[in-house]
């Protein structure tokens, strides 16, 4: 039985740095969640999860990534989006500070 | 210990960078796709995690010279964010490698004879031992020589490649475990029977989603027949392992399923039948390599500096106390280097750090550093007298934290904040607890905390006097706590309490049991003592009823 449709984004990591991105309306790849297409029915993320899969040269692992809308564009709406979005959280921060931090 | 210059496996390293060289580059330009790429890359312990690849590294049997660790340190610097993250294996990963950078990478570390092979996969892990191994008072033998011929064998032995799932192999030399043998799914402890020394063989422990203790197979099996036994074991596995089931497919499910029995019967099968190829080159490797990891020279050093200093500094004597274990040589000591100052990331070292290590194992330590289950690091051979000085050094770099095995020093996997797999965090629960801690843990004295982000238990939580485990409920991190777990020699799997806490509410939770056990305990009483003898009630009522009646 197929999963019921999220609405969401199309996120991936990028190839060369690992960075999480996101998949712009433009086809193109962006570092900001509220840049990302929002997609809302499931004909729509058949299409472009297809179209991040024909560029593996840049996106690694692309899912569809359940989101809301927001003025702002696409915001989380569980926790390890969020994460991914915001990248470790300051506690886990702590080691860094020195040299390509 | 294997030197750098002369490595025999140097020339096995090189080939196997410039192959994941090519093999980067071909990802990169496209001609393998991510499906193909991504078992090539897990062979040399590259994964993608939630921002960024992490790159595995081994540090076998946990030991480390001093120049390793530099070169540890100059990877962080050059490739990464300037620190490493020591994990309960006996690795050190690091979190923000760029692909095109791995290869460069590897090859710093294949230059003194470290390397990132079989940290990951369905294979033979890297083997870890004792940290206080050839240290240690209480140790029967030194079990790295053993550890070091397994590492030898098993690397890139044709037939463990493609196993049903990965395979951890742990050795201890001594009574006291400290390599946690029993939560491995083979483990070998050195012992002694009628004067001649043999292994008792372990097999069928982990932890993970069904916790095991693992299970003694052999009682005593003489020296020469090691390998050819652990050969026998993993055919069996191999053959009767599940591969239908990635959940299934641990040695601990194959033995459990089979029975012990049973399973040992066709392991002394397929033992009968593979002994006699081995013709002893086996032993006469071994042989070399007890010559190798022979214990230092330690000349006698008077210790009258090391007593001035205590009476003079109640600090450095509170350090002392707490940090320091039994050496076997009168006059010195074992230092533990915690890194788990409180507060801070459990088992992250900054490079700076890690060079400060270094130059005190040059100096003061036998240019020996370790690498510890708790996430540590440690100078096994200091003379005592200079432990003042190497104190100061440590306290001058955040590392003269005075809580090896004390309440704050907590296990705590990467949890959320790094770890693709994880369903909560673990490190900020870690440096809450800690913090909380860090007042009165002198008085409580030994306590065991640890923390998993996920059901894969990486954060070893099932065998803590209190365990965490992370989970996503609903959307939400909660975590649940478990008691009574032991990750010493007769270890054991702690018990759920109940409901899970939310984040916030955990740290409160933990307090609360620690009052309790200062409440309950005899004199002399360790946590699991306590828990022992008044059951857990006591302790599930200072979690659930005391939350209740705080909230009326
Ligand atoms: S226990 Fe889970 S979250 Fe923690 S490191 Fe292991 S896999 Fe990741």
């Amino acid at each position: 039985m197929a999963k019921r449709f999220q609405p969401g984004i199309v996120s991936a990591n990028d190839l060369l740095s690992g960075a999480v991105i996101y998949l712009a309306a433009d086809g193109t790849w962006v570092s900001t969640m509220s840049k990302a297409e929002f997609i809302t029915d499931a004909e729509r993320a058949d299409e472009r999860l297809a179209l991040a899969e024909t560029q593996p040269e840049i996106a690694v692992g692309a899912y569809l990534a359940p989101a809301d809308n927001s003025d702002a564009g696409p915001v989380p709406n569980h926790f390890r989006e969020s994460f991914r979005a915001e990248g470790p959280s300051a506690p886990a921060r702590k080691s860094w500070g020195y040299a390509n931090a | 210990m294997l030197d750098a210059q002369n490595n025999p496996t140097r020339t096995y390293l090189d080939r196997r960078v410039e192959e994941f060289r090519a093999q980067v580059n071909r990802r990169i330009d496209g001609s393998l796709t991510e499906d193909e790429f991504r078992p090539l890359r897990l062979m040399n312990g590259l994964y993608l995690q939630l921002h960024a690849y992490m790159l595995r590294v081994a540090i076998p049997y946990g030991t480390l010279n001093a120049d390793q660790l530099d070169v540890l340190a100059e990877i962080s610097e050059r490739w990464d964010r300037s620190y490493g993250h020591f994990t309960t294996r006996q690795n050190i990963q690091y979190n923000w490698p760029k692909l095109p950078d791995v290869p460069d990478m590897l090859a710093r570390l294949a230059d003194v004879n470290l390397h990132a092979i079989q940290t990951s996969g369905n294979t033979i892990r890297n083997v870890t031992a004792d940290p206080l191994a050839g240290a240690h008072a209480d140790e029967l033998m030194d079990p790295r020589p053993v550890a070091e011929l397994i590492r030898i064998w098993s690397t890139d032995h044709p037939e463990y490649q493609f196993l049903g799932r990965k395979f951890k192999i742990a050795v201890t030399g001594s009574p006291n475990d400290r390599a946690v043998t029993k939560a491995h799914d083979l483990a070998v402890r050195i012992v002694e029977k009628d004067g001649e020394i043999g292994y008792q063989i372990l097999v069928g422990g982990g932890l993970g989603r069904t916790p095991v203790v693992g299970r003694v197979i052999r009682e005593f099996l003489p020296q020469a027949d090691l390998l050819p036994y652990l050969e026998a074991v993993l055919s069996v596995y191999n053959l009767a392992g599940r591969r239908d089931n990635k959940y299934k497919a641990r040695i601990k499910i194959t033995v459990n399923e089979m029975g012990l029995e049973e399973f040992s019967t066709r392991v002394d099968e397929a033992f009968a039948r593979i002994r006699p190829e081995f013709s002893g080159a086996d032993q006469d490797l071994l042989a070399e390599l007890q010559t190798a990891f022979a214990a230092p020279e330690l000349a006698p050093r008077d210790d009258a500096a090391y007593h001035a200093a205590r009476a003079a500094d109640p600090v450095f004597a509170s350090w002392a106390d707490v940090n320091l274990r039994e050496h076997f040589a009168e006059g010195y000591a074992i230092a533990m280097i915690s890194l788990k100052p409180h507060g801070g990331v459990p088992g992250d070292a900054n490079a700076e750090q890690m060079r400060v290590v270094a130059e005190l194992a040059r100096k003061y330590g036998q240019n020996e550093v370790r690498v510890t289950q708790e996430q540590n690091l440690v100078l096994p051979h200091v003379a005592k007298a200079d432990l003042p000085a190497v104190f100061g050094e440590l306290k001058a770099h955040g590392l003269a934290t005075a809580n090896a095995g004390l309440a704050s020093d907590i296990i705590a996997c990467p949890g959320m904040d790094y770890c693709a797999l994880a369903t909560a965090r673990s490190i900020p629960v870690a440096q809450q607890i800690a913090e909380r801690m860090a007042e009165n843990e002198i008085d409580v004295g030994e306590m065991a905390i640890k923390i998993s982000g996920c059901i894969n238990a990486c954060g070893h939580h099932h065998i803590g006097d209190i365990g965490i485990l992370g989970l996503d409920r609903a959307g939400v991190e909660n975590y649940q706590i478990t008691l009574g777990g032991d990750a010493g020699p007769d270890m054991k799997i702690g018990e759920k309490t109940g409901p899970g806490f939310a984040y916030d509410e955990v740290a409160d939770a933990v307090e609360r049991l620690v009052h309790a056990y200062l409440d309950l305990r005899h004199d002399g009483e360790l946590f699991r003592d306590t828990i022992s003898r008044t059951g857990p009630e006591p302790f599930k009522s200072a979690l659930y009823d005391e939350e209740k009646a705080n909230a009326a």
